[in-house]
Formats: structure tokens, sequence, C-alpha cells
């Protein structure tokens, strides 16, 4: 490709946005300092959540283990969940938004900054509070899904769904903020001549992604406050015994939760739609059917969500209608694949770490979509359910499909992001022991759902005769371990190493790839005008001319702020104080919230 | 160098098959729980649908991956080539992977249909219906057609006759799953303003062809012992099952052994009475589980551990530290809302002692066993049947 790379030189004067000292960074409201911060803050919590994975496969390496106390696994097997959906997963889909979306569209920023820097320091926030729960000893304990009546006061009396029903409501906060800032910003502050069907396929899954956030997490909302009232306030929406359903809580979770599956896999698929073009030097293979089977796929995805209820007893009506929504969401998944492979046809493959990662994340998500067909199937779901065949499955999809196309997008986007290059050794050496390490810990565990094992026990009989494919998986796990901990090895290496980035190494297409690598504060010098879908295949000279050559435009960028900090102090408080024995202290946080949102709206930016 | 990481991808696309291979040739090693061996209809349909459903998705994994690997290797950048051609779609091939998948996937939703609806009909005339009722974390069954007999965490069927459960939970919601007999069905706590309505209810149908105890367990998460909610099914011939019911329903006869008689004594003037029932004694309490045949059954404390005397005392002196959260009180810790039992170690053995001695072959029967029928089912109910191998 005619990348034209340093046909514009830097211009003197070129601050990199990594610059400021640690006030800046809690004032910032630059997306990409937030991007940074986001993704600082969600690969802790991966350690965290990681850290709990590797007890948990430890405690099951043999049968009837007594590594951790069955009270202690019940809240690490929760703890993992949810710090991988909501501390993980999403902060990492939306770190990538913040630092790629206005790069991708030319923009520079997103539409509403400090509600940016806000929403973040509330997932922030809101992630140490669940995390304290450990050090009261009362973690939540009733699973990621936190079924009802088991959350209920009478069978969860201590602090733990507490933490669970408000923590989660904090991080719904956050997430539905950035959802509306993502949306706003792709609709209105794209470049000229950046059409919606021009858009980068991962902004594009972006903006799929953030619908799916504003109107999914609202549901969840609802029914954790329904959660909160009956535990605080006595009410029986879930309680039997009154006449309330716990089986309408499954409804409401799941009306969230599977949709939420796939505000966890579209960013992915965004991201492989990405790397495969690049190192194949060949354009996306069907862009508008790629946009339209995940417009598609963030539809049907509202319709399917009592496939995780086909054992709760809705009847064969319901189930058929679930059973056969759900295999259709396979038809634009798979075409989805099939266009994946016909974009690397006839190219010319270069293997780097980037690209290892994307194609492993198409080989395992194929997997973990087909044992979703096995499942989607309900009468055989009915074998299934609850078992570690579940188990594997949707790790097949959202480690295989998530987790490695993230660590692609590391290795992608690094220079683009630092200005240096992760080392492609140490890289490949991750990639395999992620990809093996991965493989081994969860293909074992079809076998182990499908022989007998259910999920969530923190012991089994060695009658099952499981011991075997169980100690296989704890192998597997401790050789994923590895492979994360290379990567933090390789973080390290690259800040040492001296090899600096051009703005184009890979000799990419889209727009981001254009202004400097990292890029300055303002993003681009001059807003670019687009003619085409790969704007730097086609008209590199103009587009590097625009936004690396001479400023001609005059911007204002918006000051930094700590308003977006305080006034998340008060919203965690508010809803975090309903845990307080007395009525009144969520009225604390509440005043404080008020008192920041004044501030907020009339501090001059 | 690409040409060697190459081999290395394929390499391990190929061990995983290769470990594939290995792994469903362990299918027929002795799995008690497997899905893959069922003993009824039920789970023979679903089983003949489940490799209905896996042939298709596993030729169509197969040929992606296939597919893919061939990619890799045909495209592979080289140094002297020329640029790639720029190919944005084309319409034909991409209306073909839509229409095939589309064709497949009714392919495999149209009999998984037709199995939903014939694995929820109504009940059949004449089927030996049992109550089934969910309690952290233990099973209770009861069986309406024969008036007073209820057991815990083993439920006795007879075979070859259709048997329907209702299901419903004293607490919160668990799941009954007994792989080997078929699928799994919630057990859901009832709305109070609707436990009349039977519909509110939760059903499983099925008939076990083959006499045999078949091992499951709770599989919905219900709080902190969920791992030991297990539970066994017992499908006896039909003439060993009356055999059993008829034993069941008579007086029990007091134990011969001088220290179970002492356990006797003492179980039935302490707090035990107030839970538990002993079929045939003055025990008649509803609260917790069933003690009938407590020697027969294979487990103390719904899978806790392997029954025996010692392990009895174990439980009886402390059932938290066997099994957590257990709410029985201990004889020095408190539990279900009543004080400890305050019970002598001596007592307490003697009690384990009599707890173990109460056996169905223990009752004088009307019509006698055949002989060495105990020997083969140490932890079965000691009456006809094949013991499961795992015992």
């Amino acid at each position: 490709m005619a990348t034209a790379q340093a046909t514009v030189a830097t211009p003197t004067g070129y601050r990199s946005f990594w610059h400021g000292d640690w006030r800046d960074w809690m004032t910032t409201v630059d997306h990409k300092k937030i991007g940074v911060l986001y993704g600082v803050s969600a690969l802790f919590f991966m350690v965290l959540g990681g850290l709990a994975a590797v007890i948990i496969r430890t405690q099951l390496a043999v049968p009837e283990n007594e590594l951790v106390s069955a009270e202690l696994y019940n809240q690490l097997f929760t703890m993992h969940g949810v710090t991988m959906v909501f501390l993980f997963g999403m902060p990492m889909a939306v770190a990538l938004f913040n630092f790629l979306i206005p790069l991708q569209i030319g923009a520079r920023d997103v539409a509403f900054p400090r509600l940016n820097a806000l929403s973040y320091w509330i997932f922030l926030l809101g992630g140490l509070f669940m995390y304290s729960s450990f050090l009261v000893g009362a973690a939540p304990n009733g699973g990621w899904f936190g079924y009802a009546n088991l959350s209920s006061r009478q069978y969860s009396p201590g602090l733990n769904m507490d933490f669970y029903s408000l923590g989660l409501q904090i991080l719904g906060v956050a997430s539905i903020m950035g959802g509306v800032n993502f949306i706003t910003t792709i609709i209105n502050m794209r470049a000229p001549g950046m059409r919606l069907m021009r858009m980068p396929l991962f902004t594009w899954m972006a903006f799929v992604t953030s619908f799916l956030i504003i109107t999914a997490l609202p549901v969840l909302a609802v029914a954790l406050f329904m959660l909160t009232f009956d535990r605080t306030w006595g009410t029986v929406f879930f309680e039997p015994g009154a006449g309330g359903d716990p089986v309408m809580w499954q409804h409401l979770f799941w009306i969230f939760g599977h949709p939420e599956v796939y505000i966890l896999i579209l960013p992915a698929f965004g991201i492989i739609s990405e790397i495969l073009p690049t190192f194949s030097r060949k354009p996306l293979f069907g862009y508008s059917i790629m946009v339209y089977s995940g417009v598609l796929i963030g539809l049907i995805g509202w319709g399917v969500w009592a496939h995780h209820m086909f054992t709760t007893g809705m009847g064969a009506i319901a189930d058929a209608f679930f059973t056969v929504g759900t295999m259709i969401i396979a038809i634009p998944t798979g075409v989805k694949i099939f266009n994946w492979l016909a974009t690397m046809w006839g190219g010319q493959l270069r293997f780097t770490t980037a690209m290892k990662y994307a194609i492993g994340a198409v080989a395992t998500f194929t997997f973990g979509g087909v044992s979703g067909i096995m499942h989607a199937t309900s009468p055989h779901d009915l074998q299934q359910h609850d078992t570690y065949f579940v188990v594997a499955h949707f790790h097949y999809v959202l480690f295989g499909g998530l987790v490695l196309a993230v660590f692609g997008a590391f290795y992608y986007w690094w220079p683009k992001l630092t200005g240096k290059f992760l080392s492609e050794k140490i890289g490949t050496w991750q990639f395999w022991s992620l990809f093996l390490g991965f493989n081994i810990t969860f293909f074992p565990q079809h076998f182990i759902g499908l022989l007998g094992m259910p999920r969530r026990v923190f012991t089994y009989s060695s009658e099952l005769g499981l011991g075997g494919l169980n100690m296989a998986s704890t192998v597997g796990a401790y050789l994923t371990a590895i492979g994360v901990l290379l990567f933090f090895w390789n973080v390290i290496a690259s800040r040492r190493s001296r090899e600096r980035a051009t703005p184009n190494p890979w000799g990419a297409a889209t727009l981001e790839w254009g202004t400097e690598s990292p890029p300055p504060a303002h993003n681009f010098n001059n807003t670019p005008v687009l003619h085409s879908r790969e704007p730097l295949w086609h008209e590199a000279a103009a587009i590097e001319s625009a936004v690396r050559g001479e400023q001609r435009e005059s911007f204002h960028m918006p000051s930094g702020s700590w308003w977006p900090l305080f006034t998340a102090v008060g919203i965690v408080l508010a809803l975090a104080l309903f845990m307080a024995p007395v009525w009144w202290a969520p009225l604390i946080g509440l005043a404080w919230t008020a008192i920041g949102v004044v501030n907020f709206a009339f501090e001059p930016t | 160098m690409t040409g060697n990481r190459k081999l290395l991808h394929s390499g391990a696309l190929g061990s995983l098959l290769v470990v594939s291979v290995l792994l469903l040739s362990a299918c027929s090693g002795e799995y008690p729980q497997t899905t893959f061996q069922p003993v009824t209809e039920f789970g023979e349909l679903i089983n003949g649908l489940f490799y209905n459903t896996t042939a298709w998705t596993m030729a169509i994994l197969l040929i992606v991956e296939a597919v893919l690997i061939y990619i890799l290797i045909r495209f592979r950048a080289r140094p002297d080539a020329p640029e790639p051609k720029h190919i944005h779609g084309n319409t034909l091939v991409e209306i073909v992977w839509t229409v095939i998948p589309a064709i497949i996937v009714a392919v495999i939703a149209i009999p998984a249909v037709g199995a939903i609806f014939e694995l929820q009909r109504p009940q059949d005339e004449g089927a030996f219906v049992v109550d089934v009722i969910g309690h952290q974390w233990w099973w209770e069954f009861r069986y309406p057609e024969l008036e007073g007999v209820v057991t815990a965490n083993e439920m006795h069927v007879p075979v070859g006759r259709m048997v329907y459960l209702n299901m419903r939970s004293a607490d919160v919601i668990h799941s009954f799953w007994i792989p080997r007999i078929g699928g799994k069905r919630d057990v859901n706590p009832v709305p109070a303003t609707r436990e009349a309505e039977p519909e509110r209810l939760n059903h499983l149908q099925f008939r076990v062809n083959q006499a045999g105890a078949y091992d499951g367990q709770c599989a919905e998460y219900c709080g902190d012992s969920h791992a030991i909610m297990r539970m066994r099914v017992i499908a006896h011939e039909p003439g060993d099952f009356q055999r059993w019911v008829q034993a069941y329903r008579t007086l029990a006869p007091a134990p011969t052994d001088s220290l179970a008689a002492h356990g006797m004594q003492v179980f039935m003037r302490s707090p035990c009475i107030a839970c538990h029932s002993i079929s045939g004694t003055s025990a008649i309490g509803r609260i917790g589980p069933n003690l009938t045949f407590m020697g027969d059954r294979w487990s103390v404390g719904a899978g806790a551990e392997e029954n025996s005397v010692d392990a009895l005392a174990r439980w009886i002196i402390s059932p938290p530290a066997m099994k957590p959260g257990a709410r029985m009180p201990g004889t020095r810790t408190e539990g279900g809302g009543m004080p400890p039992t305050g019970l002598s170690e001596q007592d307490v053995r003697a009690i384990a002692a009599y707890l173990f001695s109460l056996r169905a072959d223990a009752v004088p029967a009307a019509a006698p066993l055949p002989p060495g029928d105990t020997t083969d089912a140490p932890a079965g109910t000691g009456i006809s049947m094949q013991t499961h191998d795992a015992d």
C-alpha cells in the first residue's frame, strides 16, 4: 500500500496527549487520557478477576478439595463473573471506544468530554466499592445473575447482595452515560465526508453496542431497584411467600443479560474487522453486509433472552419460540465469519502478533458459536444448562472472542497509543500460551459438563470420575495466567524499547493512522475531508497534509475539571449508602451530588 | 519465519482434534452422571437430537476451520508478490453463504421444536406421581399414591411405569437433574397466591427402562451447599417395589443390637423427633428429612459423606462441619432456630448405630426376600436391584 509515511514532517512544537502531571490526569476531559484510564482500570480488575479464576480452578483441580471454604468459593465465582463482565469486558470496550472513535471519525473529542470523565470516575469508584466488600468479608455470593429469591434478605442476610445490587447500579449509571456520549459523538461529530457507510467497522460496532447499552442497562437498573427495595424496605416483588414471583427476576435479568452478551462481543467483531484487512492488505469483504449483520445481531439479540431459562418451566410454546429465535442469530453471525475468511482470501497475510490474535479469535469464536447452537436447541439444553458445558461455551465466545480480540487490539493500536511497539517476540509467546492455555482450560469442560458436573459447585464427588479432566482444565488455567503475565512483561519491555512508531506503521487504511503516533491532544491539526472508506489507501497525501500539516484551523479544547470526580463521589455515595442502617444516609450522597452538579454546570470550559 | 509459525498453528489445531477424539473415547468410561447413557425414552430423545445437532454443527466447524487453515497457508505474504486485488464483496457469494446456514438452521430447528412439545406433553393416564420438594440443601419425595410414604434424597420408582413429577421448592429455586434419566427442570417456589394453580408447578415425565440407581444433583445455584445437594433415583422391578412399599408401611421392629436399642430410646425422647420421621415409630416430625431406612441410604447429608455409623455420629455432633450452612442443630451448636441438642458422645454413638440399623431388609416381610440380595446393595435399599457401579 502506498502509505506515504513521513511525507509530512512532524511540526515543531508537537506535544503528545500523554503530556501532563497527576493533576491533569485526575481532571482530564481528553478522550484519549480517559481511554487510558479506562484501560488501566479494566486491566487492574482483569487481574483481580483472573486471580479469582485461578483460585477457582485450583479448588476444582481435584475432587473433594478443601483449599477454600464453600462461603469463599461462592464469593469468588460470583466476583469472577461480575468482574469480567462489568469491570473488565465493558470498561475495556469503552476504553477502546474512547481512544478510537474520535480518531476514526475525525473528531477532536467526544461530544460531552466532561460527562465522559464523570462516567469514568463513577465506574472506577463503583468497582472499588464492589471490591471493598472483601474487606468486610461479605463479597457478593449469589452469582453474577443474582437469582431471586436466594438474593432476598431472608436467604442472603449479610451485606453480600447489597454490595451486588448497589454496586451494579452504580456501574450501570456509568455505562449509560458512556453510551449516550458515544451515540451523540458518532451521529454529530464525524468529519466532512465521513458518511455513516464510510465509518470504520469498529466505530460501527461501537455505535450498535452503545444503543444496546442505553436500552439494556436501564432494564437491569429497574430490576436492581426492585431488589434493593425488597432487601431494604421489605417490598415483595420477588417474594413468593407474599405473592411475588422470583421467575420475574430471571426475565428482567436476561432481558438485560442477553443484549449484554452482544455488548461484550460486538466490539470484538469491530476489532477483528479492523485488523484482518490491514494485515491481508485487502479491504474488508462485504462491508455493508458486515454493518447490517452487526445491526441485525443487535436487534435479534433483544428477542432471545429466555434461552437462558429453558429449564425454568416457561411452557413448550415459549421454549419453541426462543429456540428458533436463538438459532436465527447464528445466520448473521455466520455471515460475519465467512466474510472475514473472504477478506483474507487472496490477500497477502502478514502474521504479526495482532493478526495472530485476530485469527485466533475467529477460530475460537466459531467454536463457541457452534456449541451455542447445541444448547439453543432447548431439549438438549435441558441436559447442558447449568453444567460446565455452558461454562465452556461462553468462555469460547467471550475469552476466545472478546479477550483474544482485545489483546489483538493492544498489539495493533499500541504504536498509535504510545508511539512504541510491543515486542513481537514476546507477543508470539504470549499468543501461544494464551491460545493453548485457553483451549486446554475450556475444551475439556464441554465433556465435564456432558458427563454430569454442574456449575457453581465448590466441590465434586470423586465418584463422578471427572478428576482427570478437571486437572487438565486447571493446568490450562495456569498456562493462561502465564500468558496474561507475559503481556504485562511486554508492556514494561516496550517502555524501554528505542524503536519509534511512524504514524502508520502497519500500512492501515483508516483515519486514526493519519495523525501522529501518539496523537497530540487535539488529534488533528486540521479537520480532514474524506472521499472514501479507506482514506489512507486512496487519498493519503491529502489526509496527511491536513491532519499533520501546518495548523490553519482555530479550535478550542475544553479545559480540565475537578467537578466530574467530585460529582462521581456524590453519586456513588448516594447509592452505596443505601446499605447504611439509617434511612437518611443516601441523602448525604444526594446533597454532595447536588453541589457537584451545580458547580459542574456553571463552570466555564 | 512465517512458515514456522504457520506450522505451529496447524499443529495446534491438529493436536486439538486429537485431544477431542481421545476425550470422546473417554466417554465410554464409568461416569455415574453421564448424559450419554440414558435409561428413559426422555433421555434417549434428547440424546438423539444432540447427535443430530452435533453432526451438523461439527461439519460446519470443521469446514470453516479447514478453510481458515488453507487460507493461512495459501495466502501468506510473499516478498515479491503483487498487491492483492481489492475485492469489496460479491453479492452472489454472500447470498449463498446466508442461505446455506439458514437451511442448516431449519434442519436443526424442526426436530428440536417437535421434541419440545413431545417432552412437555400432559400427564399420562395412570402415571406414578411423585411430589418433589426442594429444600436448602436436600430433597423430599412424597408419593400421593402410597399414602404415608415419604423419602429424602432417594426417590423410589417402579421400572416400566410412567413417572410424573410435581415439583416445587420450600425455599429458593433448585433444579432437579438426574442426567441418565434425562434433562433437568427447575424446582421453583410457587407464589403464595397461586399455590392452588397446578400449572404453576413444574413437571418432568419419564419411564425408567432398567432397574438401578441413578445419581443426580441440584443444578441451580441455591446457596452455600449447592454442591452438596445430591440425590439418587432408585428404580425397582415392580415386584421389588411392592415389597419395598410393604416394608415401609410395616411397624419397624425394635433393634436387636443393644447399642442401637439404646439409640432408639434416646432418639425418641430427644429433640430429634421434632423434625424427623421414622416410619412405624412415634417419630413423626416433618421439617427435616425423613429418616426411614436411613441405613440403606448411600450417603449422609444429601451427599456430604458416604454413609457409615461414624459419619452419622460426626453429622449429629456438628452438621455444618460436614456441610456448610446445614440447618440442623449439633450437640454444641444451634441451628435452624433450635438450641444445641446437648447430647453426650455416648448417646450420639447410640443414635448413629440405631439410624444405621434402619433397613428395609430388617423388616419381616410377608414374602421373604431372595437370599444374597442385600450383599449386592450395601448402599442401596437392600432390595433386589442393580447397584450403581460407582458405589
